[in-house]
């Protein structure tokens, strides 16, 4: 599990290789946070090549929503593969997020 | 502690088990999630539940015992029983707490605030993701988690 991030002005994009679980959410969270407090405030977190994501990474990725919106930004969401959108699905969390089919997708008018 | 697992592997019977006795660490989920998962594929169950059901549901049964259940104290031990056989995949997960209410827990999903909530959506993936959630007291908490063969 990794995560790899580059910053340019104030849009952050994030990449999460493996799972978003409970093992590993609360270092994500603080590093996307942290990167907040620094100024981005268009946040992008691209899941091409995570494998699953567990209730705390969702409720990681809640959290993180509203911190962002508090701070005037916006949270999109891309490259989730079939399971991933069941999961969002289920948890109706495709009603809170914009999931965008790839980066470049979820770049257009950001 | 180290994950103790005895494996007995299959025999005659088809049957296969895994075991494990666990310190109450969430940085030992993922070894016991793997296992289950591969397990899972030798025998046979389809890609998307070896990806999706199996890991996410394992992994909030998981959690719920180690942080709800022994509050994350390591000197509380987690056990876990994966069985594999002609029924389909039996796990049983037991923390050394007293349990909580799940239909409480479950009946929170159909309140409108729920979405914007950041916990509480574990035992709902759980009943989602798997054919049957079962959860009991006796020594300790342990649910059990069945997923029939397609």
């Amino acid at each position: 599990m990794a995560f790899t991030f580059e910053r340019t002005d104030d849009l952050l994009s994030i990449a999460v290789d493996g799972q978003l679980v409970v093992g590993n959410r609360q270092e994500f969270k603080q590093l996307v946070l942290d990167q907040v407090e620094q100024g981005a405030r268009r946040v992008l977190i691209d899941f091409t090549d995570t494998g699953y994501i567990d209730s705390s990474g969702l409720g990681a990725l809640v959290s993180l929503g509203k911190r962002i919106r508090e701070h005037g930004g916006e949270l999109r969401l891309a490259g989730l593969n079939e399971d991933l959108r069941t999961l969002f699905e289920l948890t109706r969390l495709d009603t809170l997020f914009r999931l965008h089919d790839s980066s470049d997708d979820a770049r257009e008018g950001f | 502690m180290t994950p103790a697992k005895v494996s007995r592997g299959a025999g005659d019977s088809g049957t296969s088990v895994l075991e494990w006795q666990i310190a109450s660490k969430v940085d030992e989920i993922d070894a016991i999630v793997a296992a289950v998962c591969a397990a899972c594929a030798v025998a046979g169950f389809p890609d998307k539940v070896c990806r999706l059901n199996v890991p996410v549901s394992l992994t909030e049964a998981l959690a719920n015992a180690i942080e709800q259940g022994n509050g994350n104290d390591p000197t509380r031990v987690v056990r876990v029983l994966a069985r594999i056989d002609l029924v389909g995949l039996c796990v049983e997960v037991t923390d050394e707490g007293a349990g909580f209410d799940t239909q409480a827990v479950r009946a929170r999903c159909h309140e409108q605030s729920w979405v914007d909530r950041e916990d509480g959506r574990g035992v709902f993936l759980m009943h989602a993701l798997m054919d049957n959630v079962e959860t009991w007291c006796d020594v300790g908490h342990t649910v059990r988690l069945t997923l029939r063969w397609p």
